[in-house]
């Protein structure tokens, strides 16, 4: 009997590149910034449905991963980001074997609606929208190990941001509708049975909040919260393995720094830690991150 | 470069719109049932159990002249009448035969109750009871030998039950309620033949009653949808009431045949007791071999270990020890250095094809088993070949007793031989696919598949080359999962076979062919 388990590898993605498409911070026109970042995230227990458990057969989840991204400033005020992940997920207990490899390319257009300052706060609405298609073959339908869940996605997210001297708070809202992905069962059971090789995922809604100081935008120190809703999907049936179309809800909290390298200009390092809080579906996850971005003006001829 | 909020907003949503989450599920596609060939002498052909056709009666029916007939007719009109769109999309799904939608209805449950339970908090394990069954650990646990069973008793009742409906047929000649009264409409595909009793309802009926005793806790399940399935016979003006009733009641009398068989065919014994569980390790140590032990934590008692003396319907027990393969090589053999080697080798090269077969084919907790992977792939081939609703039942009866019975000779082998697995014995081999909690030798997906693919290539020779590369690729995805040694899937393929032939041989006797 294949033995029983759980979480969701595609939400790392959306964490690791929260730095930039879910804040208020734009690169000026013609200005690159560019880096890669480290992550480890690892659970023991998780929700199955809403029952809190441990599984001996799974031991503990451990995924680490390199994430390469890029942010460029189109226009003042409308930036697109890339960002694309290599991930290592295995488990250190029973035989399942673990996966790794390219996941996902995420690309994400960044438009400064409109500034206003109201009474001395300096507000501005931002929204950003979003694709990702998978870069590789890799396996979906292996949760919890697999490395993603193989949808072509597309998200739309609203964000306010208040600023008052350094101090600054952030709040968005993010609708991902997912497209159907292909696995290579031909039929599969969810609350019925379905004959076909098309698993149908819900679409996620998330919302994130950030409060914090910050200087400019190579230096900030933050804590945040978010919150993640599958709009369906199932509960992992007692003692199943989790299945792509599970109804996967998350809530966390975490704290984000932002610093620039002393004397080495358009360098920062960025370092993050998020833990989960309460969950359906998914993994009670700890994540750490820290990276290196380098930044500078793009000109024709120069490649600063 | 410049993008307009409007035109950016506009891009997103389309993005966000562009495509229906739809899925098209193949068994939703088949067409309305309608054979080339009515097989109206069914009712001669032979049965499983029953003793004769006529071993279960069926009365009379009511006069085509009385009033309660005409009363019948009525009701065909009035629910004609009132059809509504939910009717009209069951009315299509019922259409494509009760044999098939029955399996389907069977593989459903078999996958809803195929998951191992939950430890208790003392790290053992609790074992569900039939007399219970919706309390957890919920009744049954539908794996992989219990499915095999529940599909060869609930298609080998459809069968015998469809034998017995078919005589009847023949003998009281009763026509269609639209050639008594040509004013009643037949709104699917109708098979130019008589009436009483319904065979969709005969099928329903002995579906029922064996589900209902495999699955005691999906009773009011399978009561609406055997009210569904007679409710469209009225429907679609195939059948008037009394003739779907008398089809349930032979059904379930034959049903009861088969359920008193399976009460005593040992099965329930099969889980065995902690003495049992102990003396095949002990066993094993005495014969100088490393003895299976399982990789679940906390550990797991083994699935069924005594199924191997399981009655089942081709071969007696006897048979199944004379039929039992030499033993597999020792564990101190350089024989089985070797394959463990190989088996390592598939653990640390495995290729992105060689991950979907062994995804394809994995069958495993939470799915509908093996078995019923080749139910599905059956059923999707008969629905082109225009059989008749008995010889539906006919080739499925074939197809699950070799499947039963190759369970049996599978199950024999691993607990006469209480082998380990290669990652007990190697730990560097990581699975692709979880690692089934019962001994190696043999396969049980090989013995499945070979037996499947033998009893296939009878009824649909056309495609037997097709099935017997599929059995080979399910048999391999074991290997290459690295769950199973080369002797296992090679030792399973050739079991399975000689076993399917053994359902060849009653097919081609049984007067069917």
């Amino acid at each position: 009997m294949r033995k029983i388990a759980v979480l969701v590898s595609c939400y790392i993605c959306a964490t690791l590149s929260a730095q930039t498409e879910s804040d208020a911070l734009f690169m000026a026109k013609r200005n690159l910034c560019g880096g890669f970042v480290y992550g480890n995230t690892s659970w023991k227990h998780y929700w199955e449905g809403t029952f809190y458990r441990d599984n001996a057969n799974i031991g503990s989840f451990k995924s680490n991963s390199v994430m390469a991204m890029a942010n460029y400033g189109i226009g003042n005020g409308l930036n697109l980001i890339a960002s694309a992940a290599w991930i290592d997920n295995r488990v250190t207990a029973g035989t399942l074997i673990g996966q790794k490899g390219i996941q996902d390319l995420n690309v994400f257009l960044k438009k400064e609606l409109l500034t206003k300052d109201i009474k001395g706060f300096n507000s501005s609405l931002v929204a950003v929208g979003g694709v990702s298609t998978p870069l590789s073959n890799y396996v979906a339908d292996y949760l919890p190990i697999s490395i993603g869940m193989r949808s072509k996605t597309a998200s739309l997210r609203l964000l306010a941001d208040v600023q008052k001297g350094h101090w600054y708070g952030t709040a968005s809202a993010m609708y991902t509708r997912r497209n159907n992905v292909t696995i290579d069962r031909n039929a599969y059971y969810t609350t019925r049975m379905i004959y076909s090789n098309e698993v149908a995922l819900p679409d996620l809604f998330s919302y994130n909040i950030r409060l914090g100081w910050r200087d400019g935008a190579d230096k900030y120190y933050e804590v945040t919260a978010d919150r993640m809703n599958s709009l369906g999907g199932f509960d992992i049936r007692k003692n199943d393995m989790p299945f792509l179309s599970n109804d996967m809800e998350s809530f966390r909290v975490g704290v984000n720094i932002k610093y620039p390298v002393p004397r080495v200009s358009g360098m920062s390092i960025m370092a993050a830690g998020m833990q989960t809080l309460a969950g359906r579906n998914m993994g009670k996850a700890t994540t750490l991150m820290a990276g290196v971005v380098y930044q500078g003006e793009f000109k024709k001829g120069d490649k600063k | 470069m410049s993008i307009s909020v409007r035109t950016f907003g506009i891009l997103s949503l389309l993005a966000l719109a562009s495509c229906s989450k739809e899925i098209t599920e193949r068994n939703m596609e088949f067409g309305a049932l309608n054979p080339d060939k009515t097989d109206t002498s069914a009712g001669t052909w032979k049965p499983v159990l029953m003793t004769s056709a006529t071993e279960f009666s069926c009365d009379v029916p009511i006069a085509v002249t009385s009033p309660d007939y005409k009363l019948q007719l009525l009701e065909i009109k009035s629910r004609q009448a009132n059809m509504t769109d939910e009717d009209e999309e069951k009315l299509k799904y019922w259409s494509s035969g009760s044999v098939l939608r029955w399996n389907e209805i069977l593989r459903e449950l078999v996958a809803k109750y195929n998951l191992p339970p939950y430890q208790n908090p003392d790290a053992t394990y609790p074992i569900p009871n039939s007399a219970n069954p919706l309390a957890y650990p919920y009744f049954p646990f539908a794996n992989p030998p219990y499915a095999a069973r529940a599909y060869a008793y609930v298609s080998a009742a459809q069968y015998d039950a469809l034998v017995a409906a078919y005589h009847y047929k023949g003998f009281y000649r009763r026509s269609r309620p639209s050639v008594i009264d040509n004013t009643i409409k037949e709104l699917i595909p109708v098979v130019k033949d008589f009436a009483y009793p319904s065979e969709e309802a005969v099928v329903a009926g002995a579906a029922f009653g064996m589900m209902s005793m495999l699955f005691p806790g999906e009773q009011d399940y399978l009561q609406e949808k055997l009210n569904e399935c007679i409710d469209m016979r009225i429907l679609a003006g195939a059948n008037v009431r009394s003739e779907v009733e008398a089809g349930v009641r032979l059904g379930k009398a034959v049903a009861g045949k088969f359920i008193a068989r399976a009460r005593t065919d040992r099965a329930g014994k099969a889980v065995g007791t902690p003495a049992d569980w102990a003396k095949l390790e002990s066993d094993a140590i005495a014969r100088g071999e490393t003895p299976w032990i399982s990789q679940e934590s906390p550990k797991r008692p083994p699935m069924l270990p005594l199924f191997g003396k399981t009655l089942g319907f081709l071969m007696d027990t006897t048979e199944v020890i004379n039929n039992r393969p030499p033993a597999p090589p020792s564990t101190n053999s350089p024989e089985f250095a070797k394959e463990l080697e190989e088996v390592l080798w598939f653990s640390q090269n495995p290729t992105r094809d060689r991950m979907r077969i062994v995804h394809f084919w994995g069958d495993g907790a939470g799915t509908y088993t093996p078995p019923g992977h080749w139910n599905a792939i059956a059923c999707k081939d008969f629905v082109n070949l225009r059989f008749s609703e008995v010889r539906w039942a006919r080739n499925l009866a074939l197809l699950n007793m070799s499947m039963f019975d190759a369970a049996i000779c599978c199950w024999d082998a691993k607990f006469y031989y209480f082998n380990p697995r290669p990652s007990q014995v190697n730990n560097k081999i990581k699975t692709l696919t979880g690692l089934p909690n019962f001994p190696a030798y043999t396969s049980g997906h090989s013995t499945f598949s070979g037996a499947a693919a033998t009893l296939l290539g009878h009824v649909n020779p056309g495609r037997a080359t097709d099935y017997m590369s599929m059995a080979n690729e399910a048999s391999n995805s074991r290997l290459y999962g690295a769950i199973h040694y080369r002797s296992d899937i090679e030792v399973g393929m050739n079991m399975g076979k000689m076993v399917g032939t053994k359902a060849v041989d009653r097919a081609k006797t049984d007067g069917a062919d």
